[in-house]
């Protein structure tokens, strides 16, 4: 038995000849929020099905507080809150009606369900529209719901695969703030566990453990871990904030004009490996300890191009350029 | 055995099919709809069938032989003419479907005992054609065994060469009426159709929506799943059965001799065949169109050889065999003998049994093939 509450190893699963997920594992601890990030295609929501059982895995073993996805599927699925990518739920039933099936059918009693189901849909902020259909919320409504259907049996682990794709701003930011509030208090809503029956788990104080997929940076920087996704295979996996230490010193901020003729002049030397436009500025990425050398000749270089440098400093490393450099490789 | 579980599942279901308008019409309109098509339109009862004559003798004698036509309640007399021109026109266009050519020496030849007349019968629609041909042939007879009689009175002569004479005897169903034939078909054609598209729907219907994704995490069972979705159309296929019984016994006056509990027993036991054909259909498809048209697949051929339309002993040889897999066919014998015939379990036992085995192997395949994953 170890002290990971999801272990997975050596996941694999092609869907013909292509290799969706390709060689995976992963470990997540108790009370831990482990982010996925990766680009559309990378094998994001393919992983997240095969942690679920969602997906029968080629090769690779999961599992959930210690029970086998694939062959303790039941007892391993009453641990796991998941909310797909899609919408799942009913869009002819109303809010309170979705929530009650789902806490049903996972196992909540005729007595249970209501106040559970109520206290759930008052901690997303759904409780006074609990009569309201599925179909006629707004996306960011929808995927509250999603969230309060996949806590409403307090499971362990929370599955969440790119909740707040397509949601705006602010009620990205409301999704988060519930997120780490289920992580960090755990005794407002996760005390109760009497279904529960590994005692070395049970014993612990920590909150959910969270999975959750995204493809914004700003979102990977609020996991307590982050792998990065590639091609089926996690290339990299580390805190935020040692992933950004890859590229310490290695990142330019440069201001001035023409931008064409900045962005020109950068691509021209060697020992650069990336120019990304950020608004007005561009951010340039050099190759490991040359970061020197290149601070010293781009201004003579942009000068006899015909430029104007306004401003060239070492920036500390965003993660987003982390994800365009570990994308390049 | 029966737990919260299913029976959320079963409460989720009614819940949307109570708000599906589409759904509900097809549940209790369609039902009435083929009922009342079927009864009244697709009759092959052949009445009033207009009838063209050239009447050469004109004589007592050729008029009693009208008489004779008109009594019988199958023809209407409705064109007199005076040249094969004009009936044969007639039959042209359609207006007419038979002509009766009595020729001038009718009378004469009547007396002699070799009279003849000519029946020219419209053989396009193949069911009204044999119908009027046998009718006429039955009317001829009738009234030339009348004459012979007469005629052997008349002469005084013993011991007359009396023709055959056949005497009919219709059983159950003693005017032939084509509705207790059609009502309890229409019973099998509706359980069959509406309840397989149903359930086939209402299962791709989760995979299409995405909802297949949620239910799928929770630790429902397959068969918990299988039995939830399934009985509400179980529910809603015996409220169809009563629909039609109901309508087709006070409305068409079809009788209802054989015992409730076995009607509703053969009923149940067809209901699981279409059950099974509908949620083998959704194993197979990925859109709700799809399993629409799977399941018209599987259905429209054994509508046809089930001998709901066409008699299976009339079908080739190879179509018979190929008509012993389709469940329609066991219950349509059932359901009609237990209706018109009011039999008893021991008539209709083998036919019981071929359902039982035909659910229970395609409801095993089509649990089989059930999986509770998305691939």
């Amino acid at each position: 038995m170890t002290d990971y509450l999801v272990n997975a190893t050596g996941l694999k699963k092609s869907f013909g000849a292509t290799r969706a997920v390709d060689d995976v594992s992963l470990q997540v601890k108790a009370g831990e929020i482990y982010g996925l990030v990766g680009s559309d295609g990378a094998g994001k929501t393919t992983t997240m099905r095969l942690l679920v059982g969602a997906l029968l895995q080629d090769a690779g073993e999961v599992s959930v507080c210690g029970y086998d996805i694939q062959k303790q599927t039941e007892q391993a699925r009453a641990q796991i809150g998941y909310l797909s990518q899609r919408f799942s739920m009913y869009e002819d039933l109303t809010v309170l009606e979705n929530i009650r099936f789902f806490a049903e059918i996972r196992g909540l009693s005729q007595t249970e369900w209501l106040p559970r189901s109520m206290e759930i849909l008052e901690f997303v902020g759904l409780g006074k529209f609990k009569d309201r259909r599925a179909g006629q919320l707004s996306g960011g409504m929808k995927q509250k719901l999603g969230l309060a259907t996949a806590l409403v049996t307090r499971p362990r682990l929370l599955l969440l695969d790119e909740p707040t794709t397509g949601v705006d701003p602010v009620t990205r930011q409301d999704f988060w703030q519930l997120v780490i509030k289920l992580v960090s208090q755990p005794a407002s809503l996760n005390v109760e566990r009497s279904t529960f029956n590994d005692e070395s788990l049970s014993n612990t104080q920590h909150g959910v453990s969270v999975i959750i997929s995204t493809p914004y940076m700003d979102e990977a920087s609020r996991c307590h871990r982050v792998g990065f996704m590639k091609a089926g295979k996690i290339i990299a996996e580390d805190t935020p904030s040692n992933l950004r230490a890859r590229l310490n010193g290695r990142v330019l901020e440069l201001r001035g004009s023409p931008i064409n003729v900045l962005r020109h002049v950068a691509h021209q030397d060697e020992d650069v490996e990336d120019v990304a436009a950020f608004g007005d500025k561009l951010h340039v990425r050099i190759r490991a300890g040359k970061s020197e050398l290149v601070m010293g000749r781009l201004p003579d270089e942009i000068k006899s191009a015909g430029g104007t440098l306004i401003d060239l400093r070492v920036i500390p490393p965003a993660l987003e350029d982390v994800f365009i450099a570990l994308s390049e490789r | 055995m029966f737990n919260s579980r299913i029976f959320s599942v079963i409460r989720k279901e009614f819940q949307q099919i109570l708000r599906d308008p589409r759904t509900l019409a097809m549940i209790i309109i369609i039902p009435i709809m083929e009922l009342f098509l079927l009864g009244y339109a697709a009759t092959t009862d052949v009445r009033n069938i207009s009838m063209a004559v050239w009447d050469q003798s004109k004589t007592t004698e050729s008029r009693a032989l009208l008489d004779a036509f008109r009594a019988a309640d199958y023809f209407i007399l409705e064109y007199f003419v005076g040249s094969a021109d004009e009936y044969q026109a007639l039959i042209e266009s359609g207006d007419t479907r038979v002509a009766l050519v009595i020729p001038p020496d009718y009378d004469r030849r009547l007396i002699d005992g070799n009279a003849q007349v000519l029946m020219v019968l419209d053989g396009s629609d193949a069911s009204v054609g044999s119908t009027a041909l046998s009718t006429a042939r039955l009317v001829g007879q009738a009234y030339s065994t009348e004459i012979m009689g007469e005629q052997t009175l008349l002469s005084g002569r013993s011991a007359p060469s009396a023709p055959v004479e056949v005497r009919t005897q219709v059983w159950y169903n003693p005017d032939l009426d084509s509705a207790y034939f059609n009502i309890p078909g229409v019973i099998g054609m509706i359980l069959s159709f509406i309840t397989s598209i149903l359930t086939a729907t209402t299962i791709v219907r989760e995979r299409e929506r995405g909802t297949i994704e949620q239910l799928i995490v929770t630790p429902i069972r397959s068969w918990e799943l299988i039995v939830g979705k399934l009985l509400p159309y179980v529910i809603l296929g015996f409220i169809e059965t009563f629909e039609i019984l109901l309508i087709g016994h006070w409305w068409f006056g079809v009788p209802i001799r054989g015992s409730a509990a076995l009607i509703i027993i053969t009923s149940g036991l067809f209901l699981m065949s279409s059950l099974g054909i509908g949620l083998f259909a959704s194993t197979m498809a990925n859109t709700q169109q799809e399993a629409m048209m799977t399941v018209m697949m599987f259905n429209l051929p054994m509508i046809f050889l089930s001998g709901f339309f066409f008699p299976i002993a009339a079908m080739p040889k190879f179509l018979q065999i190929v008509s012993l897999a389709i469940p329609l066919r066991y219950y349509l014998i059932i359901i009609r003998a237990l209706l018109i015939k009011g039999v008893g379990i021991v008539a209709i036992q083998n036919e019981v049994i071929a359902l039982v085995i035909f659910g229970i192997v395609i409801m095993g395949a089509a649990s089989l093939r059930f999986r509770k994953r998305l691939d």
